[in-house]
């Protein structure tokens, strides 16, 4: 297991804040430029950076994501290109920051297991998060990545039944990614009622932290949430702004969650 | 005779391969599924809407022109195309949307490419009086215009699909992300032999009525079991619906015909099961059209419902392991196939049909005479009429123009 995510975790709660995991897709809108807004979004505050990798059908992403996908396929990304370009540089820019990949699992297929697991390992990746490999398909692609010290983190959707959700967080890996909403990424003006109760009880059962993700877009949804879980995901909001004004809207969007994870 | 190696697998292929808010769901399905074939009262239900409102079982017709024009085999049709609806996906539908009603969900979503699953699926909707919601690349909208009519005239909702190649793999994506944030009062009706476990066995159980029927009727009509069975092959429905009765029948070729669009060297066409490599595509592991990063390409055919990049696992498995044969049959191909079954045996197949006579002409020829070919029909040409007239049709046979 990399130590790098639980560092992470543990800097934020030290400074009494909860922890912002900040979502880019890396080639949007080209790959050099897609590291100056992962560089900004640590700059706003990001404790741990997902860093997406396009996929050309992403069945687990909403329109803004998919565009952002849409883009970085254009521009050239693969996951090859992100490990040799966007991971080395951001771990020179940003050396204490840990990298997640989230992408689909086709890609990582593509790339071969254990071809990944090494490279990933390699350029300094902590973890992946793969939204369509839920943990009955998991088996051989988490032997490999925990034998390369990549942690597979899982995910936990609204559906997902009490036990189910309590065996996922006790063999989690990294942390436990709660998904918030039944449905794709993207921003909601409204948070499920019952997330707070469902967060706790993910929080119970695991040994690493838990985060909520998918639909956090403010800092007042940050704070809330913030009270149940060891920090939260935002991917949407970060995208749009990036896409919209560039690293210095991404740079403010981060740090306008933070103000709201600061306990 | 059973394929599946493992729960939801086809030897490599298959699995479930999907977002966790699916998961519960699909396990749900697998469980409501598995109780309803428990269940007497369910499979006579489903016969009896086959029977009645289907038209089921459609016949077996021999081809005594393609026969004689061929030089071969006998040559046999099963007639899909006489299915209510006009294709093989109502066998699918009527079964899906019943069990959507056994499992009390409260509203339908498909996705198509042809549109003759989404008009199959709107059909079972209006039959049962659930609310259907059709997913359709918008470019598959513009070449079926007269399925989406029928579509909007049964009282579903077809929505155009903007995404990617703005056809059936986008339509599909743009489902499961829909059923994703509707999954606790919705079912999808997946319309091939394709998508996450349970679907692949779901669909092929309801389509293997099309095998079953066969078996009966050729040994009817000739005596015995088919030398051979071609089917084309999109997802892959249809194929596994009629050969999988007969998977353990050695003396039985098993012939499946894909997409060779514009050739297999132009990048263009729809063989996942001939040039595809081992990817998950839309939840389940099996042979897909994919670049070496790992990104899904775009499909072409002239036929819309073939115009898919990947294919049902256990038709991957199939291939793989040798039981069932693979060809290809081009655009260009499909078409003379068109034209020539509509002038020798008065019968307009479907565009996806079309690519199985082209190949059955040869086929034919190698099984040589005294041998019995089976052709599945597996739809009517009439979603097509605009498509191919649009390129001219050729002059009558004997007659000036
Ligand atoms: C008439 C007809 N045949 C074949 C197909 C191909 O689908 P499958 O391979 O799943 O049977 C379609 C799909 O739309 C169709 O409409």
């Amino acid at each position: 297991m990399s130590g790098e995510i639980a560092k992470a975790f543990a800097r934020a709660k030290a400074r009494g804040e909860g922890a912002l995991v900040a979502y880019g897709m890396a080639g949007d809108p080209d790959l050099p430029r897609s590291v100056d807004v992962f560089a900004a979004m640590v700059e706003g505050g990001a404790d741990i950076i997902e860093v997406g990798v396009a996929f050309s059908d992403p069945i687990a992403d909403g329109p803004v994501i998919q565009g952002a996908a849409e883009r970085a396929l254009k521009a050239g990304s693969t996951l090859k290109r992100v490990l040799d370009e966007v991971v080395p540089e951001l771990r020179r820019r940003c050396p204490e920051t840990p990298l997640v990949i989230m992408t689909y699992v086709n890609v990582i297929m593509a790339m071969g297991e254990e071809r990944f697991a090494k490279l990933a390992r390699e350029r300094g990746v902590s973890g992946a998060i793969l939204p369509d490999l839920p943990p009955e398909e998991s088996g051989s692609l988490r032997a490999t990545f925990d034998a390369a010290g990549v942690d597979l983190i899982p995910l936990c959707a609204p559906t997902t039944p009490q036990a189910r959700a309590e065996a996922i967080a006790k063999d989690a890996r990294g942390f436990v990614y709660c998904v918030s909403v039944a449905g794709v990424t993207g921003m909601r003006a409204q948070l499920p009622a019952d997330l707070s109760q469902r967060l706790e009880l993910v929080r119970k059962a695991s040994l690493v932290p838990v985060v909520a993700g998918f639909g956090i877009s403010t800092a007042e949804q940050a704070r809330t949430l913030s009270a149940h879980a060891d920090g939260v995901v935002v991917g949407s909001a970060i995208v749009r702004a990036a896409h919209s004004e560039g690293p210095q809207a991404a740079r403010a969007m981060c740090a306008e969650i933070k103000r709201g994870l600061k306990r | 005779m059973n394929t599946q190696t493992a729960v939801g697998r086809f030897g490599r292929f298959g699995g479930r391969y999907v977002p966790e808010t699916l998961v519960p769901a699909l396990m749900e399905l697998e469980e409501a599924y598995t109780a309803a074939r428990a269940d007497p009262t369910f499979d006579a239900e489903v016969a009896q809407v086959l029977r009645e409102f289907v038209g089921r079982p459609t016949t077996l017709t021999p081809a005594r022109r393609l026969t004689e024009a061929w030089g071969g085999a006998h040559v046999w049709l099963k007639r899909e195309d006489l299915a209510h609806t006009g294709a093989h996906k109502i066998n699918n539908t009527v079964g899906q949307v019943l069990l959507a009603r056994r499992m009390g969900k409260k509203r339908i979503i498909a996705e198509t490419g042809a549109g003759q699953h989404g008009v199959a699926t709107a059909t079972a909707c209006a039959l049962f009086g659930l609310p259907c919601e059709v997913f359709m690349g918008a470019l598959d909208v513009e070449r079926q215009a007269l399925n989406v009519f029928r579509m909007r005239a049964l009282g579903a909702v077809v929505r155009p699909v903007e995404s990617g190649s703005r056809t059936l793999k986008d339509a599909m994506n743009e489902a499961m992300r829909t059923w994703v944030s509707q999954v606790s009062d919705t079912h999808y009706v997946i319309g091939s032999a394709a998508g996450p476990h349970p679907y692949p066995t779901v669909v092929r159980d309801f389509q293997a009525i099309i095998g079953t029927e066969l078996r009966t009727q050729a040994q009817a009509a000739f005596g015995k079991l088919p030398d051979a069975i071609v089917a084309c092959v999109g997802g892959g429905s249809n194929a596994i619906g009629v050969l999988h009765p007969f998977i353990g029948d050695a003396s039985v070729r098993l012939i499946g015909v894909e997409a060779g669009g514009h050739g297999l060297d132009s990048g263009q066409h729809g063989a996942s099961l001939t040039l595809g490599t081992e990817g998950v595509l839309h939840g389940s592991r099996s042979l897909v059209l994919q670049d070496a990063d790992g990104q899904i390409q775009e499909a072409h055919s002239i036929s819309a419902g073939l115009d898919y990049p990947g294919v049902g696992p256990e038709l991957a498995h199939l291939a793989k392991t040798g039981r069932m044969e693979v060809r290809t049959a081009t655009d260009d191909e499909a078409l003379a196939a068109f034209y020539e079954v509509a002038r020798l045996e008065g019968i307009l197949p479907a565009l996806e049909t079309s690519h199985a006579f082209a190949r059955g002409k040869e086929l034919a020829r190698e099984l040589g005479a005294g041998k019995y070919l089976v052709i599945n029909c597996s739809g009517r040409g009439d979603k097509d009429v605009a498509t191919i007239s649009a390129r001219g049709v050729p002059p009558a046979v004997g007659v000036k123009p």
